[in-house]
């Protein structure tokens, strides 16, 4: 192949004196494994870049002000309203500005879909346990960029002063005064005074179109980088192992691949923001404190929060003239702390269980950790319990419920639903399992259905590929050094011994709850949840132990 | 005793010319009335006996034959004025189904000419609100965007911003306002049914209710310039279809993207 001489002069040209041939010869040839499930990160991603550029856009024209202004723009029905310059700046947008509302339109369908995008990729890292050793920063990263994406979000929507957005503006400034002791004060900072004030507007203007982008350009730029050299993970196959990645290199499969995926994000988006309506703010009207609308509503991504306080009874104290308000705090407070917290914990949580310190590229298949996949289905479910109320009122005129019995539903379920959902999650992984047990057992049933010379019939089948078998993975347990059950009579390792010690002991029991797979060369997960795990008390290694556990053949031969 | 003293009589022959004055006054006045008003009355009262029929007819059952009401079932109708009759009627909410926390609007089951007769009728009992004229309900010179920030005040936090309804407590609900006429929406405000409250012409002037008709109207009917309306009522299906059209798009993208893989040579 020759190579034109203007475009390798040039080359050489800029090699000289940049010398980046050698890096971006590695980048090229940077090895992409290829998963649909992988490329829901980058739909966050260049969401992410759309808003930018529409952002941009939007910032030439809008006024982030609440000085008092009369409207006397194109939308008619609002002539002669006082309004803030914030609102009317908006108004103009949508019905002045050229493409305005096409603008205003993809930038709030991005953000939505930002959000969207990072709650199904979080989700795939989670029940695919790619955020074991060694990606455990950036899934802590990954959870403050979703926090800062909420907060984004928040202050975006607040942004055009309407009715709408101040009721959420309103929740915002209640849950900052529910804070004990410091409440009032930081309501009084944030708003510089007493609500609404005048500073609001400017204020979450300059958090929202520079603070929080530039955190996000930061911790992104670290998360694509860490990524980038840390490898990607990929699903178990044929051939992939912790110490390579299977996949198409970077130039020029996987750029032209990306490259189309940006311009798919881009066309959803812009056909959304053309045929569908969204955040009409010349319907909600401008802000007045006094006025609240029914069917009030944050945007989808804050409405498990909004549901939380739907929910929540009215609990408030009154201590020494301060006022505890409960029915506010812990509804802010408690979902998104409580699901933040034991998301990043969750991994060095999962390696004290079950002494698992190795590296993982290779990721899980979710029915593969039953315990990892109910604990998150359950999370799941408590967040859709919470979501699912924040529009309470919207379901009771839809559905003809009585709102307070849906209220009221909500109350139990939050607490039951994600009980049932690990349990049945649980029980279906395993089932899933013992379904992989049988292809490995039996084979595949191939459709050939034979008579027997005795006159039965059988159907053929055959036995699982190289490729099939490596596909299904393996039930991830992994031994401790030493265990309970069985080995009463034998000494516990150290770690093993006394309280913290037995509640290991009996968690890494739960945890590596899974169907035994006894094939050949399998090795040794069958054994471990069966009364195994007392192998290791001898001191042998783990894998030796998994090797006895392996030649053993069988589940209880302690 | 002078001579000038009255006659004893003369109290009694006062009272008596007095009396006659007043009854001759009085015959009169009303003579001219009932000269002028003649057919009028007599058309009145037909159409208040037809009024009568039907109110036997359709709503006696619950209202009570003598439209005292029923306690725990329906309210009593005396005083409720032709609006109530007019709004609850035209509107089909009346006569109801069944009995229900709240009732739902359908097709009407009086045609106008009964409405209106019943309508008398309820009047003749006592008095009330009457129906609006066409003029009391017109837009012309009406202020939508005053009539937006009445709306918002007032309406709003039950009908939503648009008109689009809500949910009330214990199954009760503000009805989407997309189907109510001027006069049916100033009888509503005139009359305040089920549960919402009266806004009565002191509350709400009537230059004001047309303010906010204005505002209904004008509103239901602005085309959106945004592409589908998602029924106006908010971020709730805004969420649904960022979710299962948005974020599905782009997972079936993914999907159709990553289908094919580069086969890889064996080493």
């Amino acid at each position: 192949m020759s190579i034109d001489k203007a475009l390798s002069g040039t080359g050489s040209w800029l090699d000289d004196r940049l010398h980046g041939a050698k890096g971006l010869r590695t980048f090229f040839r940077k090895i992409f494994p290829d998963h649909w499930t992988f490329l829901l990160g980058e739909i966050a991603l260049y969401s992410f870049i759309i808003l930018l550029l529409t952002g941009t856009f939007l910032a030439l024209f809008f006024k982030p002000s609440m000085t008092e202004v009369v409207y006397h723009g194109s939308y008619i029905k609002l002539d002669g309203v006082h309004m803030s310059e914030a609102y009317a700046s908006t108004l103009n947008i949508s019905f002045d500005v050229r493409g305005g509302l096409l603008m205003r339109q993809i930038h709030h369908w991005a953000a939505d879909l930002f959000v969207a995008a990072i709650l199904a990729h979080m989700l795939r890292i989670f029940f695919t346990g790619a955020y074991r050793k060694p990606r455990e920063i950036n899934w802590l990263i990954g959870l403050v960029l979703f926090t800062l994406s909420l907060l984004e979000g928040l202050f975006g929507y607040s942004l055009p002063d309407d009715l709408l957005s101040g009721a959420g503006l309103r929740i915002t400034q209640g849950v900052l005064q529910s804070i004990p002791i410091v409440g009032t004060y930081l309501s009084f900072f944030l708003f510089g005074g007493q609500y609404p004030g005048t500073d609001i507007i400017p204020r979450l203007y300059i958090l929202h179109v520079l603070l929080i982008p530039g955190l996000f350009m930061a911790l992104i730029g670290a998360h694509l980088f860490i990524m980038f050299h840390q490898k990607h993970t990929q699903m178990p196959g044929k051939g992939r192992t912790n110490q390579n990645v299977v996949g198409a290199p970077m130039y020029p499969y996987f750029m032209a691949k990306t490259g189309a995926f940006f311009f798919f994000t881009f066309a959803v988006l812009a056909l959304a923001a053309t045929f569908a309506q969204i955040n009409p703010v010349w319907l909600y009207g401008p802000y007045n404190p006094l006025a609240i609308s029914a069917g009030s509503q944050p945007d989808f991504y804050m409405g498990f929060l909004e549901g939380a306080l739907r929910i929540m009874p009215p609990w408030q104290w009154v201590v020494f003239g301060h006022t505890f308000a409960f029915n506010v705090f812990i509804p802010a407070l408690l979902p998104l702390g409580g699901i933040m917290t034991a998301a990043a914990l969750w991994p060095f949580l999962e390696q004290w269980i079950t002494g698992d310190k190795n590296e993982h590229h290779v990721n899980d298949r979710p029915r593969n950790a039953p315990t990892r996949t109910a604990l998150g289905m359950a999370a799941v479910s408590f967040y859709g319990v919470l979501w699912a109320e924040g529009a309470n009122d919207v379901l009771a005129q839809h559905f003809n419920v009585p709102l307070y019995t849906i209220t009221w539903i909500a109350r139990f379920a939050v607490f039951l639903v994600p009980i049932f959902t690990y349990i049945i999650t649980k029980r279906i992984c395993l089932g899933l399992q013992r379904k992989d047990l049988h292809l490995i057992q039996h084979g595949v049933e191939t459709g050939i259905v034979r008579q027997l010379p005795s006159g039965g019939f059988i159907e053929e089948t055959r036995p699982l590929d190289e490729e099939e078998l490596a596909a299904l993975g393996r039930p991830v347990a992994l031994a401790l050094p030493s265990g309970e059950g069985g080995a009463e009579a034998e000494v516990p390792a150290p770690d093993m011994r006394g309280g913290l010690g037995r509640v290991k002991a009996r968690l890494n029991k739960i945890v590596n709850e899974s169907v035994p797979i006894d094939e050949h060369g399998a090795n040794g997960h069958g054994a471990n949840g069966h009364g195994a795990n007392g192998h290791g008390a001898n001191g042998h290694s783990a894998t030796a132990e998994d090797h006895a556990a392996v030649s053993s053949g069988s589940d209880d031969e302690g | 005793m002078s001579s000038r003293r009255r006659h004893p009589l003369a109290p009694y022959a006062v009272v008596v010319g007095g009396l006659l004055l007043t009854g001759i006054g009085y015959a009169a006045v009303t003579a001219a009335g009932d000269a002028s008003a003649s057919p009028a009355r007599i058309t009145q009262s037909a159409q208040i006996a037809q009024g009568h029929a039907i109110f036997l007819e359709e709503c006696a059952t619950c209202h009570g034959q003598f439209a005292q009401g029923t306690p725990g079932v329906a309210p009593s109708l005396i005083g409720v004025g032709a609006a109530a009759v007019d709004f609850q009627t035209s509107t089909g909410r009346m006569p109801a189904k069944e009995p229900s926390a709240e009732n739902d609007r359908k097709p009407p089951e009086l045609n106008p000419q009964e409405i209106a007769a019943v309508a008398a009728y309820i009047e003749s009992l006592g008095g009330g609100p009457t129906i609006p004229t066409s003029a009391q309900v017109s837009q012309r010179g009406a202020n939508p965007g005053f009539g937006q920030q009445l709306f918002v005040a007032d309406c709003a936090q039950c009908h939503n911003f648009d008109g689009a309804g809500g949910a009330l407590t214990y199954g009760k609900f503000a009805p989407p306002l997309t189907k109510s006429t001027p006069t049916q929406i100033f009888e509503a405000m005139l009359t305040g049914p089920e549960a919402m409250p009266v806004f009565n012409n002191t509350t709400i002037t009537p230059q004001e209710k047309r303010d906010i008709i204005a505002y209904i109207v004008q509103t239901r009917q602005e085309p959106n310039p945004g592409g589908f309306s998602l029924g106006r009522i908010g971020p709730v299906t805004e969420g649904l279809v960022a979710f299962l059209g948005l974020l599905l798009a782009m997972v079936f993208a993914a999907m159709w993207i990553t289908a094919k893989h580069r086969k890889i040579p064996n080493e």
